[in-house]
């Protein structure tokens, strides 16, 4: 189980109660679409994603970003019960979605960034490093089920 | 992986607009990285790593100095920086996960301090930037 200092704990639930959920999921999955372009391969059905003008403006991307951002919040509701809360999200993406884990990892490093850029100084050394801890724990949860 | 035209003159942008506080953000890029990835202080036994260390600020103004000479050079980075690529090769050997592990706190520091630069086509070719120094500096490892 991992553990969490109630300093990191504080940090984690402070920087959460002010994210725009939609508006930074939308963004973070943008951005790793745009940064990373080999991700697109799992989103063969979103339609236009040609150009980062195109990927920024597509509804389906803003509403799956959302999606996913909300998905992280129980995480940091449960921050003491990752694995358990991500067991089936887990299976989900192996056996139906067949994303590598490596994807996880990707996207909450893009998450760290677009977290940076809305925060700037207010997202100090220790705030990374609370929430880069939290990004990696989440990516190792949903690759626990895999097989 | 290849930088793109594109790439090129929005790595030079960012670089320009940054200017001055380069050195500076050397230093906080290196702090965040020690901070967040405490096994990357095992290659600096021999720092202070305390918040305003001095030697951590000498450091900070190398590592954006061949960032920025990189940057200076980009159709040519591998020669720019043969130098340091022996240097990491030879004497250094940091383990090459480690230059991602940077890449990503530079990629803080700028969208904390410029989070209007970093656009996320701008965001794709300062990683890819990034990328392509770890790379050259691992390069003769093996």
């Amino acid at each position: 189980m991992v553990h969490w200092s109630a300093e990191e704990k504080q940090l984690i639930a402070s920087v959460w109660s002010k994210v725009n959920v939609e508006e930074c999921g939308a963004e973070a999955l943008a951005r790793l679409l745009i940064v990373y372009p080999w991700t697109q391969r799992f989103f063969a059905s979103f339609g236009n994603l040609s150009s980062p003008t195109a990927i920024l403006g597509n509804p389906m991307v803003r509403a799956h970003g959302r999606k996913v951002l909300t998905s992280f919040g129980e995480a940091v509701k449960n921050l003491d019960n990752i694995k358990a809360t991500y067991s089936k999200l887990s299976e989900l993406h192996c056996e139906k979605l067949h994303v590598d884990p490596e994807n996880f990892r990707l996207l909450g490093d893009i998450l760290i960034i677009v977290l940076a850029s809305h925060f700037a100084r207010d997202f100090t050394p220790a705030c990374q490093f609370a929430w880069q801890k939290l990004v990696s724990v989440v990516a190792h949860a949903l690759a626990r089920k895999y097989h | 992986m290849v930088l793109s035209g594109n790439d090129k003159s929005n790595v030079k942008g960012v670089f320009s607009k940054i200017g001055g506080h380069a050195e500076e953000y050397g230093a906080e890029t290196l702090e965040r990285m020690f901070c967040t990835y405490p096994q990357t202080k095992t290659y600096f036994p021999h720092f202070d790593l305390q918040h305003g260390s001095a030697q951590v600020k000498a450091h900070g103004k190398k590592v954006a100095g061949a960032l920025i000479e990189a940057a200076n050079h980009i159709d040519d980075i591998a020669g720019a920086l043969s130098k340091l690529s022996d240097l990491h090769a030879q004497k250094l050997r940091v383990d090459p996960v480690n230059f991602k592990l940077l890449g990503q706190c530079f990629l803080v520091v700028v969208a904390i301090h410029h989070p209007s630069v970093l656009t996320p086509e701008v965001h794709a070719s300062l990683d890819k930037f990034l990328c392509a120094v770890g790379n050259v500096l691992t390069a003769k490892y093996r």
